[in-house]
C-alpha cells in the first residue's frame, strides 16, 4: 500500500512493503543516496537521518513508523549547526574514504543542537554510534569542537 | 623496440622491449581498451580552458588520500594554483597508465618521478609557449600558480591564455625537476585533499551509489561454509517476492536479480539452498590452531620453506639459555565501511564495470576472463571507494567475478551487486590467520646469539615462496647481535580465502619481533628502548637510532606516569617507512586502555604530511581495533561473526589521542597508507608487560 512520507520538507508517496527499512526508501526510490548502508542493524551509524530532529538509524526504521515524521538526509541538513559542522569537516580535512561521514555529520549535528558546547564525555555517547573504520575519531571529535565555537560566536 | 611515445605520454610503460612480459600484458589488456581523455599534457594532466588543471589518479582513492599525494607532485613541478586543482581516478588502461594497483603503500614512490616530470615537461610546454610569444629566452620566465611571467618586461600570461599554444609544444624528454629546497607545495600544509567537501555532504559517489538507466540490483546467497557451493536451491518462493526479477545460481552462490534493494534482500531471505560441502572447510578454530601448531613442530603433511638464513647449518644444537616463545593470531574480516559492490554490464563483447577498484588491472583480466572476452574490451571505470584496506585488492577479484557472472545472466541490463555486512564477514576474504614460534639463544652479555623462526600461514599468492608471512621477520634488525639465524615457513591451502589485510605480514611479524624484544629486554634487566638501541648500534642504523630518539624525547619515555598508567615502545619498518610508536596503557575493569599515542614516521620526503597524520590516526584506529577485539573464528567451517555487534571494532570512546612527529629527511618518499598499522599492538602488549610481568601470547587481546 502507498505510503506518504516527508522528506527533506517535500512529501512524497511511495509504493513499498510498511516493513521496508526508511533507509532503501531513501537511497533506492528518493535517489538521496547521501545516506549509507554499512550494517543494516543499527550497529554502524552509516545511514543516520534526523527524524523529527532527532539522530535515527534510517536501517531499522521500518518505513510505515516514518509516516507522519519530518525525515531530514544530509543532503539537506541545514541550519547554523549544519553548516558549522560541514565547515569544520573540510577545514580538518576529517574524511579519509568518506563513507561513514554522514552518518556522522548528522549524529554531530543533532548533538550540537542538544548540547551547545559539548564535552568530550558528551562526544563520545553521542558519537559512539557511528563507526568509522577509516578511524578519523580524533579529526570528528575536533571539528565538532570548531563546530562548537562557531555557533556559539 | 621501446613502446610509448613520450615520457609525458605512456611514461611507465617506457622501457619494456616489446617481449618483456609487463609489454605483452600491455598489448594485451589494451587491445580496444577505453583511451583516456586526448591531452596535449598526456594522460595525467587536462587543462581545461578557463586554466583550471584536472590531474589524473592512476593510482586508487581508498580513502588513503592518495588524490592529494598524486596532485601535488604534479602541481608543484607544474606550478599550477592549487586551489584550481582537481582530481578525478584513471579508467583502467594499461597502455597509458601501466598496471594500475594500489600496494604496499608504494603508490607515492612509484609514481615520486613520473608525476614530477609529468607536471615539470607541462610546466615546460606553457614556458615556451610564452617564450615564443614574448620572443625571450625561456629561462628568463618564471612560473607561479598558473601564470607565466618574465620580469624584466613585466608581462605575464595565465595558463589559460597560453593554452593553445602551449598544447603545440613538443614535450620535452627531460625536463628540469626542482631541488627540494625549491619546493612551494610539497611538503607543506597546503597539501590537503581534494574530496573533503563532497565527503561531508553526501555529494560523494561510491560503488553504492551509481545510479544507471535499467538498473538491476542483485544480492547473492553464499554458502555459511566457508568453500561449501550451491547443489539444490528451490526459487519459487524467491520468484514469488515483488520486484525479483530472476534467481539463479552461479559458482559461488544463488543469485537473486531484482528492480531494488529491498526486492533483491527479501528474495533472497526467501530462498531456500541446499549446499555441498564436498570441498568445504570443516573445522573449528581451536583444531586449526592445533593444526598450525603441529604443523610448526614438523608433526604436519606440510613440507616447509627456508628463509632468513644466517651462519651455521640449522642442524647444530642450540646450547645454553635458550627462550622460547610461540604466538598465535586470529583470522580478520577487513570490514570495510562500504560492503563489497560493484555494478557491471555485459553487451556481447563488451563489458562495463565501475566499482571503487583496488586492483583496476587485475578485475579487468578477471573480468574479461570471466565475460569470455579480452581484456581490451572491458571498460572498467575506477571510482572513490568506502574504504578496502585490501578487501577490494582480491587476486581472484571474486566480487567483480561474481558480479560479471551475474551480468551475463541479464540480456545486457547492468546489474548492481551488493554484499551485505553478514556476507562480508562471513564469506571472505580474511587476513590469514598465523602461528609463530621462536627459540632465541641468548649470550651472557643479554643478547640473542641466534634465532630460529617457524612460521605457519596460509599463503596469498598462488605462485612462488609466501614471503607475506614473514614480513617484519626476515630481515630483523634484532638479528644483528646473532650469528645464526634460521626460519621455516610452513604455507598449508585450505578452503579458507586468505587476502592481503593492511599491513599484511607485518601485521602479525611486526608483533612477533616487537613484543619479543621487550621480553628479552626484561629478562636482561634492561630498559625496552636502551635495549632496542644496543642492536640500532651493533648494526649501525642511524635512521632507526634517529627516529628512537626522537620518540623517547616526544613520548617523554622514562618519565614517571602515575595513576596506573605504563608506557609501551614499538618500532617496526614497513614497506620502507620506519614507525616507531609509545602508546600510554592501563587496566580498567580488567581491559586495557589506551589514551595516548606519541608516534614518529621517517617516510623519507614528507610530500602531504597532513595525510601522513592523518594515515598515522587511522592506521592506529585500525590496529587497535584487530589489537583488543579482531577475531574471526569457525565453527565447522561457519564464520561465527557476522556484523559489528559480534565483530566489535574501535569506536570515538577508544580512540587514544594520538601525536605524530615527521623526522625531516632528504630520501626518496616512502608510503604511509599502512605502516602505521603494525606497531600500535605490541606497544599495547609491551605496555601490558610493563604493568603485569605478563606477556601476550595471542591477539586479540580482549
Ligand atoms: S546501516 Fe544503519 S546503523 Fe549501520
Ligand atoms: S572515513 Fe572511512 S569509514 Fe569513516
Amino acid at each position: 500500500m502507498p505510503y506518504e512520507i516527508v522528506v527533506n520538507g517535500r512529501a512524497h508517496t511511495v509504493e513499498e512493503d510498511g516493513q521496508t527499512p526508511l533507509l532503501w526508501i531513501l537511497r533506492d526510490m528518493l535517489h538521496l543516496t547521501g545516506t549509507k548502508y554499512g550494517c543494516g542493524i543499527a550497529q554502524c551509524g552509516a545511514c543516520t537521518v534526523h527524524v523529527d530532529g532527532q539522530a535515527m538509524r534510517s536501517c531499522s526504521l521500518p518505513l510505515e513508523a516514518a509516516v507522519g515524521s519530518q525525515i531530514v538526509t544530509i543532503e539537506a541538513v541545514a541550519g547554523v549547526e549544519a553548516d558549522a559542522v560541514r565547515a569544520a569537516w573540510v577545514e580538518r580535512d576529517v574524511p579519509q574514504c568518506g563513507f561513514c561521514q554522514s552518518g556522522q555529520i548528522m549524529s554531530a549535528v543533532a548533538l550540537l543542537r542538544l548540547i551547545p558546547a559539548p564535552t568530550d564525555d558528551d562526544i563520545d555517547q553521542a558519537m559512539s554510534g557511528n563507526i568509522c573504520r577509516c578511524a578519523t575519531y580524533n579529526r570528528i571529535r575536533a571539528a565538532i569542537h570548531d563546530a562548537a565555537r562557531t555557533v556559539s560566536a | 623496440m621501446i613502446l610509448g611515445g613520450s615520457l609525458v605520454g605512456g611514461a611507465l610503460v617506457v622501457g619494456y622491449t616489446a617481449t618483456h612480459p609487463m609489454a605483452v600484458a600491455g598489448a594485451l589488456l589494451s587491445g580496444g581498451g577505453v583511451d583516456p581523455e586526448p591531452s596535449a599534457f598526456g594522460p595525467y594532466i587536462r587543462v581545461a580552458p578557463d586554466g583550471a588543471v584536472t590531474v589524473v589518479n592512476r593510482q586508487q582513492e581508498l580513502g588513503q588520500g592518495i588524490h592529494a599525494g598524486m596532485a601535488a607532485m604534479i602541481a608543484e613541478e607544474l606550478d599550477a594554483d592549487w586551489s584550481r586543482v582537481t582530481v578525478v581516478t584513471a579508467r583502467s588502461n594499461f597502455r597509458a597508465y601501466g598496471p594500475q594497483a594500489s600496494v604496499g603503500s608504494r603508490s607515492i614512490s612509484t609514481n615520486w618521478d613520473l608525476m614530477r616530470t609529468a607536471g615539470a615537461a607541462a610546466r615546460a610546454m606553457f614556458v615556451g609557449a610564452a617564450a615564443q610569444r614574448w620572443q625571450v629566452p625561456p629561462r628568463l620566465l618564471a612560473v607561479r600558480d598558473g601564470v607565466v611571467s618574465h620580469q624584466s618586461s613585466s608581462r605575464s600570461a595565465t595558463f589559460a591564455e597560453l593554452l593553445t599554444d602551449a598544447a603545440r609544444q613538443t614535450p620535452p624528454q627531460r625536463p628540469t625537476l626542482k631541488s627540494v629546497s625549491d619546493y612551494r607545495l610539497i611538503g607543506t600544509e597546503r597539501v590537503r585533499r581534494k574530496d573533503s567537501a563532497p565527503k561531508s555532504t553526501g555529494a560523494q559517489i561510491y560503488t553504492q551509489d551509481v545510479r544507471q538507466p535499467d538498473l538491476l540490483i542483485a544480492m547473492v546467497a553464499h554458502s555459511p561454509r566457508l568453500g561449501g557451493k550451491p547443489a539444490r536451491y528451490d526459487p519459487s518462493d524467491a520468484r514469488k517476492v515483488s520486484g525479483v526479477v530472476d534467481v539463479f545460481a552461479i559458482e559461488t552462490g544463488v543469485a537473486v536479480v531484482a528492480e531494488s534493494t529491498a526486492a533483491a534482500r527479501r528474495g533472497r531471505d526467501a530462498l531456500r539452498v541446499e549446499w555441498d560441502d564436498s570441498a568445504a572447510e570443516r573445522r573449528s578454530s581451536p583444531e586449526l590452531v592445533r593444526y598450525y601448531h603441529d604443523l610448526a613442530a614438523g608433526r604436519g603433511d606440510v613440507s616447509p620453506s627456508d628463509f632468513a638464513m644466517k651462519g651455521d647449518a640449522p642442524e647444530t644444537p642450540f646450547r645454553g639459555d635458550v627462550v622460547e616463545f610461540a604466538f598465535d593470531f586470529p583470522y580478520l574480516a577487513h570490514a570495510p565501511m562500504e560492503t563489497l559492490d560493484c555494478v557491471a554490464a555485459v553487451r556481447g563483447w563488451d563489458v562495463s564495470i565501475t566499482s571503487g577498484a583496488h586492483l583496476p588491472s587485475i578485475d579487468q583480466v578477471q573480468a574479461a576472463l570471466t565475460a569470455r572476452t579480452i581484456p581490451g574490451r572491458v571498460d572498467l571505470e575506477v571510482i572513490p571507494a568506502g574504504g578496502s584496506f585490501g578487501r577490494r585488492g582480491v587476486m581472484s577479484a571474486d566480487y567483480v567475478v561474481e558480479c560479471v557472472r551475474i551480468a551475463r545472466r541479464t540480456n545486457g541490463r547492468p546489474v548492481k551487486m551488493i554484499w551485505t555486512r553478514e556476507d562480508e564477514m562471513m564469506a571472505g576474504y580474511f587476513r590469514p590467520m598465523s602461528h609463530h614460534r621462536l627459540w632465541v639463544q641468548m649470550g651472557d652479555d643479554g643478547l640473542p646469539q641466534r634465532w630460529r623462526i617457524h612460521t605457519v600461514c596460509q599463503p596469498l599468492v598462488p605462485i612462488g615462496p609466501n614471503s607475506q608471512a614473514i614480513e617484519g621477520i626476515d630481515g630483523s634488525p634484532y638479528f644483528a647481535t646473532a650469528s645464526t639465524v634460521d626460519g621455516k615457513v610452513f604455507s598449508p591451502s585450505f578452503a579458507v580465502p586468505p587476502s592481503f589485510w593492511r599491513s599484511v605480514g607485518h601485521s602479525h611479524g611486526g608483533f612477533v619481533m616487537e613484543h619479543v624484544i621487550d621480553q628479552l629486554a626484561r629478562r636482561a634487566g634492561r630498559d625496552p628502548a636502551a635495549y632496542r638501541r644496543t642492536f640500532y648500534e651493533r648494526a649501525g642504523d642511524k635512521r632507526r637510532l634517529a627516529l628512537l630518539d626522537t620518540l623517547c624525547r616526544r613520548a617523554g619515555w622514562g618519565e614517571p606516569l602515575g595513576g596506573g598508567w605504563a608506557r609501551g615502545i614499538a618500532i617496526h619498518e614497513t614497506y620502507g617507512t620506519l614507525v616507531g610508536q609509545v602508546a600510554e596503557v592501563r587496566l580498567e575493569h580488567g581491559r586495557p586502555r589506551v589514551r595516548r599515542v606519541v608516534a614518529v614516521a621517517d617516510c623519507g620526503i614528507a610530500v602531504a604530511p597532513d595525510q601522513i597524520r592523518a594515515q598515522m590516526e587511522g592506521g592506529i584506529g585500525f590496529g587497535l581495533s584487530a589489537a583488543l577485539f579482531g577475531a574471526v573464528t569457525l565453527r565447522d567451517g561457519i564464520v561465527q561473526q557476522t556484523n559489528f555487534d559480534s565483530y566489535p571494532v574501535v569506536r570515538m570512546s577508544d580512540m587514544p589521542a594520538v601525536e605524530t612527529h615527521i623526522m625531516p629527511s632528504a630520501d626518496r618518499p616512502t608510503g604511509m597508507g599502512e605502516p602505521g598499522v603494525p606497531p600500535i599492538a605490541p606497544a599495547i602488549a609491551n605496555a601490558l608487560l610493563a604493568l603485569t610481568g605478563h606477556p601476550t601470547r595471542s591477539l586479540p587481546i580482549i
